[in-house]
C-alpha cells in the first residue's frame, strides 16, 4: 500500500517538475532574443531549426531503430522547395511550409519502400547515395534550381506593428515552427504508433504477433522523418535567405547522424541538445584550434560519447545511476527497498534507454531445472 | 475452434513438420509435447504466420489462418508467448503490455501528432486496462520498470499479461514455465489456470515439464521428427508406448 501511495506522490511531483520546467524553458527562450546580441541570437535560431530535423531523424532513428545517412537530403529537398517557390512564384514564406513538408512526407514514403527490405549498413549505404546525388542534380538543373550559383530568396521580414528587430522577429518565427513541430513529435512518439516503433526496434517479430503492421510502420516512420527535416529544411531558406548545391553536401546528413547520437537517441529532448552541439561545437573548435577545428570538432565528439554513451540527453540519468549504484554499495541492505520508481530508470520519458544495460533478455538465467 | 489439417513445412532437405492434424474444441486445454527438434515451435510459427506451411490448411473459427497477413492475426483473437521471452527490453513492463492491446487500437500516425482527444482516450482507456492487468498478475510494482533486468519469472508474467493484453480467445504458450525453479512452475500453472477461466480461454501449451502439461490439458499431442505419434487425454499419453519409446528411446 505505502509503495502506492509513493508512486502516486512522485508521479504528482515528477508532473509539478515537468510543468515548472517547461515555464523556465519557455521563459527563457521568449526572453532570449531581447538579451544576446543579433548574432548569438541568430545561432540559437538556426539551433531550433537543427533541432526539427534532428527530432525528425529520432523518429527514425531512435525510435524506429532504422538508420538514415541521407536526411541531409530531405534537408535540401525542404529548403529547395522553399527557395524555388520564394523565387519562381514569389508565393510568401508561410505558403512554403505545408508544400514543403508534404512534398518531403512524399519524398520520404519514397525512400520508406527500401527500408522495408535492407537495414542496417545497407540502408545506410542506399540513403547515403542519395545524400550524394541530389547536390549534382541541383547543379544540373539550372534553370529551376540556379545551378552552382545557388538562388538568393527574400529573408523573413519583422513586419513593422510588431517592433521587432529582423534577427529577433525570424527567431520567434523559428520558436514558433520548432514548438509546434517538436510537439507534434512528442505526441506520436507518446501514442500508440511511437510504442509500435519502439516494438518494432525491440523485437520485430514479437511486434507483428502483437498485430503491429510492419510495413506500415516502417514507410510512415520514414516519409514522418523526411517531413521533419524537410520543414527544417524550409525554415533555413527562409532564416539564411540563400541555398546552394554546396550547402547540403553529405557531410550534412553525417553532421545530423553524429547530432542525433551526441544528443540521445530516443529521447524526447535529445534533438535540442545534440542541435546545439551541431551549431556551437565547430565554432568551439575553431576557437580551439585555427589549423584543424575537424580534429577538434571530432575529439570531441568521442569525448562525449566516452563520458555519455547514451547521449548527452542520457547523461543526467548516467549521473544518478553512478550515485546511486555507489551508494548500495556502502549500504548493501538497502538495495531490497528500492521501489522501481527510486532508480534512474524511472524516468518520464516513455523509452529513454540510457539506464538500460546491455542484458540480453532472451539469455536464460540459471536455475535449476526440474 | 482450431483445426490443424495435414501441415507440412520443409526447410531444405529437413521436413519439420510432416502432415499433422489436430483440433482444438472451445475452452480446452491442448498440450503439445515431443522431444526437441520435433516441430512443436515450428507449428506455432505457423499458427501465428511466422511461418508458412508448404502444404495443409489451418482453419480457426472457420477462417483460412493462412491467407492472413502475419500482423492480422492478433486481431482475429490468436495471442502467444515466446520460448525464450519475445519482450521488448527497452520499453517498461506497461509499455510491453500496451504494445500487446495494439490491434485494438485505431490511432492513425497523424491523430496521434495532433494528440486529437479520441487519441488521448484511447490511450487512457488502453493504459487503465494495462493496470489492471498488472495488478491481476501482481506485477503493479514494476509496472515503470524496464523489461530488461527483472527477474526471469517476472519477465514470464510480463509475457502473459502482454498477451492477455490481446483479449484472445486462443492463447498459445510456448515453453511457459522452461527456466523457471520448482515453486515458480507450481505458482504458474496456478496463474495460467485462473486465468483460463477468468478470460475464457482456449489454451494450446508447448512443454517439456510433464507436471505442467499433464496437470493443465485435457488433450494432449505428441510430435516426434514432425509426425503426431500420439493423441489423447493425458492419462492415455502416459501410457502410450510410441510416447516413451520416443522420449526414454528403448532398450537395446
Amino acid at each position: 500500500m505505502s509503495t502506492i501511495t509513493a508512486t502516486l506522490g512522485t508521479g504528482r511531483a515528477r508532473r509539478l517538475r515537468a510543468t515548472l520546467t517547461t515555464l523556465l524553458a519557455a521563459g527563457v527562450a521568449l526572453g532570449a532574443p531581447f538579451y544576446f546580441a543579433p548574432f548569438q541570437v541568430f545561432q540559437l535560431t538556426m539551433v531550433l531549426l537543427y533541432a526539427v530535423a534532428l527530432a525528425g531523424l529520432n523518429l527514425l532513428v531512435g525510435f524506429g531503430g532504422q538508420i538514415s545517412l541521407g536526411h541531409g537530403a530531405f534537408f535540401a529537398a525542404g529548403a529547395y522547395t522553399a527557395a524555388v517557390m520564394l523565387d519562381r512564384y514569389e508565393t510568401g514564406h508561410l505558403a512554403t511550409l505545408p508544400v514543403a513538408a508534404v512534398g518531403c512526407f512524399l519524398l520520404g514514403l519514397g525512400f520508406g519502400v527500401p527500408a522495408l527490405r535492407l537495414r542496417g549498413l545497407y540502408l545506410a549505404l542506399v540513403t547515403l547515395a542519395f545524400a550524394v546525388f541530389l547536390p549534382p542534380l541541383l547543379k544540373r538543373l539550372e534553370p529551376v534550381t540556379g545551378g552552382s550559383m545557388g538562388l538568393t530568396v527574400d529573408k523573413l521580414q519583422a513586419p513593422a506593428w510588431s517592433g521587432l528587430a529582423e534577427d529577433q522577429w525570424t527567431y520567434f518565427v523559428v520558436l514558433a515552427v520548432t514548438a509546434v513541430a517538436l510537439l507534434l513529435a512528442r505526441n506520436l512518439l507518446r501514442s500508440r504508433v511511437g510504442r509500435a516503433l519502439l516494438a518494432m526496434r525491440d523485437n520485430e517479430s514479437a511486434a507483428e504477433v502483437m498485430g503491429v503492421r510492419l510495413s506500415l510502420h516502417k514507410t510512415l516512420a520514414f516519409a514522418w522523418s523526411a517531413l521533419f527535416a524537410g520543414v527544417s529544411g524550409c525554415v533555413y531558406t527562409w532564416v539564411i535567405g540563400f541555398v546552394s548545391p554546396d550547402s547540403f553536401s553529405f557531410v550534412l546528413s553525417i553532421t545530423l547522424l553524429a547530432g542525433l547520437v551526441v544528443g540521445g537517441l530516443a529521447s524526447l529532448y535529445g534533438p535540442l541538445l545534440g542541435a546545439a552541439f551541431v551549431m556551437y561545437v565547430p565554432s568551439v573548435a575553431q576557437d580551439i584550434s585555427d589549423a584543424a577545428p575537424g580534429v577538434v570538432f571530432g575529439l570531441l565528439i568521442i569525448a562525449v560519447m566516452f563520458v555519455a554513451p547514451t547521449g548527452l540527453a542520457g547523461l543526467a540519468g548516467r549521473l544518478r545511476g553512478v550515485a546511486a549504484s555507489r551508494l548500495t554499495r556502502t549500504t548493501p541492505p538497502a538495495a531490497d527497498d528500492r521501489t522501481p520508481d527510486s532508480e534512474p530508470s524511472a524516468s518520464p520519458a516513455p523509452a529513454d534507454p540510457a539506464p538500460v544495460d546491455a542484458e540480453p533478455v532472451g539469455a536464460q538465467p540459471r536455475t535449476e531445472k526440474d | 475452434m482450431l483445426a490443424v489439417d495435414g501441415i507440412s513445412v520443409r526447410f531444405g532437405g529437413i521436413t519439420a513438420l510432416d502432415g499433422v492434424a489436430f483440433t482444438v474444441e472451445p475452452g480446452t486445454a491442448v498440450g503439445l509435447i515431443g522431444p526437441n527438434g520435433a516441430g512443436k515451435t515450428t507449428l506455432f510459427n505457423c499458427l501465428t504466420r511466422r511461418c508458412t506451411p508448404d502444404a495443409g490448411t489451418v482453419r480457426f473459427e472457420d477462417e483460412d489462418l493462412l491467407a492472413l497477413p502475419p500482423h492480422s492475426v492478433a486481431g482475429r483473437g490468436i495471442a502467444r508467448t515466446f520460448q525464450n521471452l519475445g519482450l521488448f527490453p527497452q520499453l517498461t513492463v506497461r509499455e510491453n503490455v500496451m504494445v500487446g492491446a495494439h490491434s485494438r487500437g485505431r490511432t492513425r500516425h497523424l491523430a496521434a501528432a495532433l494528440g486529437l482527444p479520441h487519441v488521448r482516450r484511447e490511450e487512457r482507456e488502453l493504459r487503465d486496462q494495462a493496470d489492471d492487468l498488472l495488478r491481476r498478475l501482481g506485477l503493479a510494482d514494476v509496472a515503470d520498470h524496464p523489461a530488461s533486468g527483472l527477474p526471469f519469472g517476472t519477465l514470464k508474467r510480463v509475457e502473459l499479461a502482454r498477451a492477455l493484453a490481446v483479449r484472445p480467445r486462443l492463447l498459445l504458450l510456448d515453453e511457459p514455465v522452461n527456466g523457471l525453479s520448482h515453486g515458480e512452475v507450481d505458482q504458474f500453472a496456478d496463474l495460467v489456470r485462473s486465468v483460463r477461466q477468468e478470460f475464457d480461454l482456449t489454451l494450446v501449451v508447448v512443454e517439456h515439464h510433464m507436471g505442467f502439461v499433464m496437470g493443465l490439458c485435457d488433450k494432449v499431442v505428441c510430435l516426434d521428427f514432425g509426425r503426431k505419434i500420439a493423441e489423447g487425454t493425458p492419462d492415455e499419453i502416459q501410457r502410450d508406448p510410441a510416447v516413451i519409446e520416443a522420449y526414454l528411446g528403448v532398450a537395446a
